[in-house]
């Protein structure tokens, strides 16, 4: 009997306590900055889009939600003909960060795009691309990388020895 | 004497009124309940969420009334019905005020007493006719909850009848100009406090709804307004029981003369409302053999006792 009153008055004063709800379209929570969330594509610090289509979050993706089309333009860089992620299948683990090689595809904390319409959640290249370098800013993969494009030849990338002609150590 | 018009006038005021608590309740407990639990409750609908009731009431009217091929018709439609109309008959012996009355019969707590236990039959029919083996377990505690709870319920009163020499709810509720009844009487009320709570079929003592165990006991399958008929008679059940315990115990309406004795009557009701839904919100709910030896190895006693010492003091004070 004496526990029940406890327990009575352990509730009661309960009432002026602080509340744990958070009224969530008037407040929001603050997001860790490696909160998994909406999936973009990032630029590289010239603007060029960072992507080279090599399929390898296609293929981590657990749940088959990535589709893309790789091309190659005039300079001979790589990109995609098309990008389409569907985010009513997403399961947002982050594989597909973690797989891409460029830094291109990255998770982000934002979590609003809920929609009326399923077909709404299929988002294309235009819809993912984004106007940032994302989570590495000075990254640029064309710049580092050892392949030969239009206007940056063999060797002549950062950290790069230009290439050896191997007839010249012939005796 | 009343004109017959001025008793319409009161039975409709009656009705009307204590339909709106029942509906009210539905919103008083779903944000009392949260402030208790640290969160908001609704909110959402209308000032400080006050339409919630009007979207409830709206969804529960728009359910399909859905009634199983295998449940006795007949039974199953009317057992709803028993619980509202033998606790909304309970509201016509208690007295608002020394003139908002419906009727004042001789044997006012009798009467409460017969009406609040035919609201048992509501709930053994309804878990019988739905025949299904949930609906039934929970019908089967339920009687034997009822077996338990109404001889301490009854007995617990008499102690207010002795000090009053009257059944009638009037005559208890001006005898306590002097002092309320609770203070020489304060067994009583516990007692018929913990029988009230039974009687109502509120937590801690659901034990025939009881939905962490049994679905939802004896209503398990009735959908729509016949599920919300449980609910009304369920709320109308506890504003009956706190209108009850103030009339008997907490000197009805009596108080000081700032405010008139009906608001005096509905302020008192409403802390015991809020008792109700602090109940639900704190204590557990024993096994239904505990509360059975609790009834009747404790709580029939001291209810014997009571009216032992009051009898004795009674005599002795001539």
């Amino acid at each position: 009997m004496i526990s029940n009153i406890r327990s009575l008055w352990i509730a009661f004063t309960h009432m002026f306590r602080k509340r744990f709800t958070v009224q969530y379209p008037d407040e929001k929570i603050t997001l860790p900055a490696r909160w998994r969330g909406r999936i973009v594509l990032t630029r590289d610090p010239d603007g060029e889009e960072r992507c080279v289509a090599c399929y390898l979050c296609s293929v981590a993706c657990p749940v088959d939600c990535i589709a893309l089309q790789a091309t190659e333009d005039e300079n001979g860089r790589r990109y995609p003909e098309f990008f389409r992620i569907n985010f009513s299948r997403c399961i947002f683990c982050g594989l597909c960060e973690e797989a891409c090689p460029t830094y291109s595809i990255q998770l982000i904390p934002d979590y609003e795009m809920s929609e009326y319409d399923r077909q709404n959640l299929v988002y294309e290249k235009e819809d993912l691309l984004i106007n940032s370098q994302g989570k590495y800013p000075d990254y640029n993969f064309y710049k580092v990388a050892g392949l030969a494009i239009r206007g940056k030849g063999k060797g002549e990338a950062e950290n790069e020895e230009p290439p050896i002609d191997v007839r010249d150590l012939l005796p | 004497m009343r004109t017959t018009l001025e008793i319409l006038i009161i039975i409709a005021g009656v009705l009307i009124v204590a339909l709106t608590i029942a509906a009210a309740m539905i919103y008083v407990e779903r944000r009392m309940l949260a402030v208790w639990q640290d969160r908001y409750g609704p909110n959402r609908t209308g000032p400080f969420g006050l339409l919630q009731v009007v979207a409830d009431m709206v969804k529960i009217f728009f359910k399909e009334d859905w009634i199983p091929p295998f449940a006795d018709k007949v039974v199953f439609i009317f057992a709803p019905a028993i619980v509202v109309a033998t606790v909304l008959m309970g509201f016509a012996i208690v007295p608002f005020a020394p003139q908002i009355y419906v009727a004042d019969p001789n044997i006012g707590i009798l009467f409460f007493l017969a009406m609040s236990s035919l609201g048992a039959y509501s709930l053994a029919l309804g878990g019988w006719a739905s025949n299904n083996k949930y609906s039934l377990l929970g019908a089967l505690r339920g009687t034997a909850q009822m077996i338990t709870y109404e001889v301490f319920m009854g007995l617990s009163l008499l102690g207010v009848v002795m000090l009053t020499g009257s059944f009638s709810l009037r005559d208890i509720v001006e005898a306590q100009r002097e002092m309320w009844f609770v203070v020489p009487q304060f067994l009583g009320f516990v007692i018929f406090m913990i029988a009230g709570i039974a009687e109502s079929h509120r937590l801690p003592f659901d034990i025939p709804e009881a939905e962490s165990e049994i679905v939802a006991g004896f209503h398990s399958e009735y959908s729509g307004m016949k599920f919300g008929m449980f609910f009304v008679g369920e709320y109308l059940g506890i504003t009956l029981i706190s209108a009850i315990a103030v009339t008997l115990f907490f000197g009805g309406w009596l108080g000081p003369d700032f405010l008139p004795p009906v608001v005096w009557f509905f302020l008192k009701t409403s802390v015991f409302l809020l008792f109700f839904v602090l109940l639900r919100a704190s204590l557990p709910r024993p096994r239904y053999d505990q509360l059975m030896s609790y009834g009747w190895k404790v709580m029939l006693p001291l209810a014997l006792l009571n009216i032992l010492v009051t009898g004795a003091v009674v005599l002795a004070a001539g």
